[in-house]
């Protein structure tokens, strides 16, 4: 990259994200045909999601049911009253040439969602929520050209539109995160991003720190996992200052992000943007939202991330972040929950979680293979001194391989934490006369050096001392 | 006995069916002979089911002699318009777009005509994608009215209004958006019926403006239209904008005569526009109305002059979306010899659809761009409102609306083909009545001094079927025109 560091401190980016979630119903959105994921192509579709002549859409409720959900759970306003609207454009995968979507009455506006980074608290607004139908797929198969799949086609989704609160690649990751949480959460959609359930379209420009007008803006359509937001992001912004600090002329324009190369390539700039002459369906009377079915829905809405969040803080002594992280994933947190009620250490049940189960779990991820008595039971262990941190992890990659009781398997092993001063003074004192070098180190001032020693005494326990004590006795040894 | 067959009114041909005295093979082979015989100048059919229709008529005659008990329409021959969709039998809007389209379902009215028992003699001919009030602008051919050759029949349902008048059928399905029903009815002689937006299911009728389109049916007299509107009617859940509501009978009160019925003459239909002839034939029937014991007023509808206006940019804009879907990709026809996809839809597009078609999705696309769409649709769907309004003040005092459905009775082919605003101006009286979403029954009142049959409308509002068709039946009997 050609711009130093103390340049790119110089920039902040603006940056609003639109996500499209598909919702779980079992019908699609406008006619009752299966919604499963996965089927053979051209499997689940019927004259109405084909549009084919003379076919009428007829609105699924539960929908706008789960839309309205989504928007009860993100701070939102209801609309008393919202219409469909078409949004024309010609491509293969659409097969009305129209998609029915919502345009100047959403379902729900005005919402927000609050996100915690490392750096703290930020509340991120909600500009609409509204309902549209997916298109379907283009395939390109070798040899045989394009080839189209509409299956996905009438699949019912949400755009969630967020305000431009967002200013790093961070906060865009902690916002989707919490938004995927809260969805989840009130259990309208999987959210799957490798299924194309969750989606996001990025929207950023990039001005100089202070300024209060809005750069130009490119918008990265697609893209499909979060840490490829973060890595488009990240790109997208030094690619603005790059052209800002050149004097080269930015233009809006959309992008998409090639994951191989973590580069953006434009795709059409808004020159030849297409104008989608959008209009309302005469073919679908408004929708009404009585206050009524507001309040019922509302009742079905469970305890939200940010609820557990608090609850943790209160009763558990958790950090902000580490709440936060612990509630993103109902799953995570459900299993938190189960693991933290059979041990006296809690906190390390979550320390264990955030750091040795997530290294473990595959991204999106959630489906932890060990009992959670079992968790418990190494918490326990850990918390009582009887292992340490070391043997702790260990376990946790042990029981991830083949789920037992911890307790038996510490026990047949011999894996209990050493804390006997005779033993380890022994083993430190062997250190000592083995390592000249880093004990000159040491009393020359170089702290590392220290570590080394405190390194080779653990190997000499086979990895089963007592840290906190080894680190006394050689401090002792070398005074 | 087959001239004979193809004279009888639906009711009359019922009769002879349910006492045997006729088969349904004898009927509908009557009407396959004349087809045979006359469509050949007429023109009003694009594909003619016969083998179908003569299985259908063998199952009715089997049925019957089963002794089942069987609808009033079981075994009557009908026509049905190429835009509604008929299962297995290729629907084409009379257009090259759809020329080899098979649809692999019925529209709503097709199952509900099954259940029944009609016997389908084929598919009518019409205005290309009903775009049209001539029958000019089919792919096909013109249909040509069998009053007098020389002549259209109207349009869009040209080839349903010219069939029944021919003898070509018993009855026929058309679909009116803005006339396009009552307008064929009136030129041709017969009766036609819009009902209330809503009342008849849209699902299966391709669709040209969705927000007024309506299915109807086209008969020889006013018992035939309430009677097949009776089979049709009602609630469809697969139509998001069908109207659940408990229809009465139409055929029941039919003969309750129209006295004490509260007449409106609108000044607006009687202006400069309209042929002299036509006016007074009209005013003569409201002399009837007098007669038979009717109250009739004049009154106004001052917002009617922004309704053709209006009429074009709502119904040319919902057509170019409904049209959007013809891009050669899944069905239909596909132009030859294209490199990329963009090129597949302009060629697709610019063979498969005719002129009017092509001139009506550039009308309605303009109207919905950015930056016009305010000037436009939006102002268009106000006066949208302000005609309902008009239209409700009236009803107020008044139980029927008494109009012309046309300025002027069938022209010549090809007298207006050329000029698009001058074709658009022969719909100026049957247009707001699609705004309004109200009912509206063209039935017969006259000739004029070349033999040319004149139309006249009773609108009512929405729901008023039943009272339109006992004011129609009136007037009807009254003129001695009920029997064939």
């Amino acid at each position: 990259m050609m711009v130093s560091q103390a340049v790119l401190q110089k920039y902040e980016m603006v940056v609003g994200l639109e996500v499209h979630v598909e919702l779980k119903t079992k019908t699609k959105i406008f006619c009752r045909c299966p919604t499963e994921f996965g089927a053979e192509p051209n499997t689940q579709c019927c004259p109405i999601c084909l549009g084919m002549p003379g076919t009428l859409p007829v609105l699924n409720r539960q929908v706008v049911n789960f839309a309205v959900k989504a928007g009860l759970a993100t701070n939102c306003e209801i609309a008393l009253t919202t219409k469909q609207y078409r949004k024309h454009y010609f491509y293969p995968d659409l097969p009305k040439a129209y998609q029915i979507s919502q345009y100047d009455l959403p379902l729900c506006e005005h919402g927000y969602l609050d996100i915690e980074t490392e750096k703290g608290a930020k509340r991120i607004g909600i500009t609409r929520i509204h309902i549209e139908e997916d298109a379907g797929k283009l395939v390109h198969v070798e040899g045989k050209g394009t080839m189209i799949d509409l299956n996905r086609g009438g699949m019912p989704l949400i755009e969630i539109v967020s305000e431009p609160d967002i200013h790093s690649a961070e906060e865009a990751k902690a916002y989707l995160q919490k938004l995927r949480a809260v969805i989840m959460y009130i259990g309208v959609s999987d959210c799957k991003m490798n299924q194309g359930s969750f989606r996001c379209d990025v929207n950023i420009s990039v001005r100089q720190k202070g300024e209060k007008g809005l750069g130009v803006r490119s918008e990265i359509k697609n893209i499909n996992s979060f840490q490829f937001v973060v890595k488009a992001i990240e790109y997208e912004f030094v690619r603005h200052v790059e052209a800002i600090e050149a004097g080269e002329k930015l233009i809006q324009e959309t992008r998409r992000f090639d994951q191989s190369s973590g580069k953006t390539f434009s795709m059409r700039s808004k020159e030849n943007a297409t104008d989608y002459c959008y209009s309302p369906d005469p073919d679908l009377p408004v929708i009404e939202i009585s206050d009524e079915m507001r309040n019922t829905l509302k009742a079905e809405i469970p305890a939200l991330p940010d609820q557990r969040k608090q609850r943790y803080m209160e009763e558990y002594g958790l950090t902000a972040y580490a709440a936060e992280q612990l509630t993103i994933q109902r799953e995570i947190a459900d299993y938190f929950e189960k693991a933290a009620a059979q041990t006296s250490y809690p906190t390390l049940v979550a320390n264990m979680i955030l750091s040795d189960v997530a290294r473990l779990l595959p991204p999106d991820e959630t489906d932890i293979p060990i009992d959670p008595a079992h968790f418990a039971a190494i918490a326990q262990m850990s918390g009582d001194g009887r292992i340490n941190s070391g043997t702790c992890r260990k376990l946790v990659q042990a029981l991830w391989e083949n789920d037992t009781d911890p307790e038996s398997l510490v026990r047949e092993k011999g894996l209990e934490q050493i804390s006997d001063t005779d033993v380890l003074t022994a083993f430190a004192n062997e250190v000592i006369s083995e390592q000249q070098k880093s004990v000159a180190d040491y009393r020359a001032g170089k702290a590392a050096a220290f570590q080394v020693l405190v390194g080779q005494v653990m190997k000499k326990t086979s990895g089963r001392g007592n840290p906190v004590k080894i680190k006394e006795i050689l401090a002792d040894l070398l005074k | 006995m087959s001239e004979q067959i193809v004279k009888m009114t639906v009711g009359e041909l019922s009769d002879r069916l349910a006492t045997r005295d006729v088969s349904a093979v004898e009927a509908a082979t009557a009407y396959l002979d004349k087809i045979s015989e006359l469509d050949g100048d007429i023109g009003a059919y694009i594909t003619v089911t016969a083998e179908r229709a003569l299985e259908q008529a063998a199952k009715v005659d089997k049925l019957r002699t089963e002794g089942e008990k069987l609808s009033p329409l079981a075994g009557i021959p009908a026509g049905i318009k190429d835009n509604i969709c008929t299962k297995g039998i290729r629907t084409t809007c009379a257009s090259r777009m759809l020329e080899n389209f098979i649809p692999p379902y019925n529209a709503f009215v097709i199952e509900r005509l099954e259940e029944r028992n009609v016997v389908m003699l084929g598919k009518l001919n019409m205005d290309e994608f009903a775009m049209g009030s001539t029958n000019e602008t089919s792919y096909y051919k013109p249909v040509r009215n069998p009053r007098d050759l020389t002549r259209v029949p109207g349009g869009s349902s040209g080839g349903g209004a010219a069939a029944v008048a021919a003898g070509e059928a018993a009855f026929a399905l058309g679909s009116d958006t803005g006339g396009s029903i009552r307008q064929p009815a009136a030129f041709c002689g017969i009766v036609g019926m819009k009902p209330t937006y809503g009342a008849v299911s849209r699902n299966g009728a391709v669709a040209l403006a969705s927000s007024l389109d309506q299915i109807g049916p086209l008969t020889k007299n006013v018992l035939d239209s309430a009677l097949v509107l009776e089979a049709i009617i009602g609630y469809d859940e697969n139509d998001a904008t069908s109207l659940d509501y408990d229809w009465p009978s139409f055929t029941q009160r039919l003969e309750q005569g129209a006295k004490g019925l509260r007449i409106a003459l609108p000044k607006e239909y009687f202006g400069e526009g309209a042929a002299a002839e036509i006016k007074e034939a009209v005013k003569a029937a409201a002399s009837k109305y007098e007669r038979l014991g009717a109250t009739v007023e004049e009154v106004s509808l001052p917002n009617m002059r922004y309704a053709l206006p209006a009429y074009y940019v709502i119904s040319s804009a919902e057509a170019s979306s409904n049209l959007a879907r013809f891009d050669g990709v899944k069905y239909g026809f596909r132009a030859e010899g294209c490199n990329d996809i963009d090129e597949i839809y302009k060629a697709t597009r610019s063979e498969g659809f005719g002129r009017e078609v092509k001139r009506r999705i550039m009308l309605g696309s303009f109207v919905l761009s950015a930056g016009y769409y305010d000037a436009y649709y939006k102002k268009a769907l106000q006066v949208r409102t302000l005609i309902c309004e008009d239209f409700n003040r009236v009803f107020e005092r008044f139980d029927v609306i008494l109009a012309p459905v046309a300025p002027t009775t069938a022209y010549k082919l090809g007298e207006n083909s050329g000029n698009p605003l001058e074709m658009y101006m022969g719909n100026i009286y049957t247009v707001p009545i699609n705004i309004a979403g109200l009912p509206s029954l063209s039935i017969p009142c006259g000739t004029d001094s070349q033999g040319l049959p004149i139309g006249m409308q009773l609108i009512g509002k929405p729901f008023a079927e039943p009272l339109l068709y006992q004011a129609a039946y009136a007037f009807e009997q009254s003129s001695g025109k009920g029997d064939a």
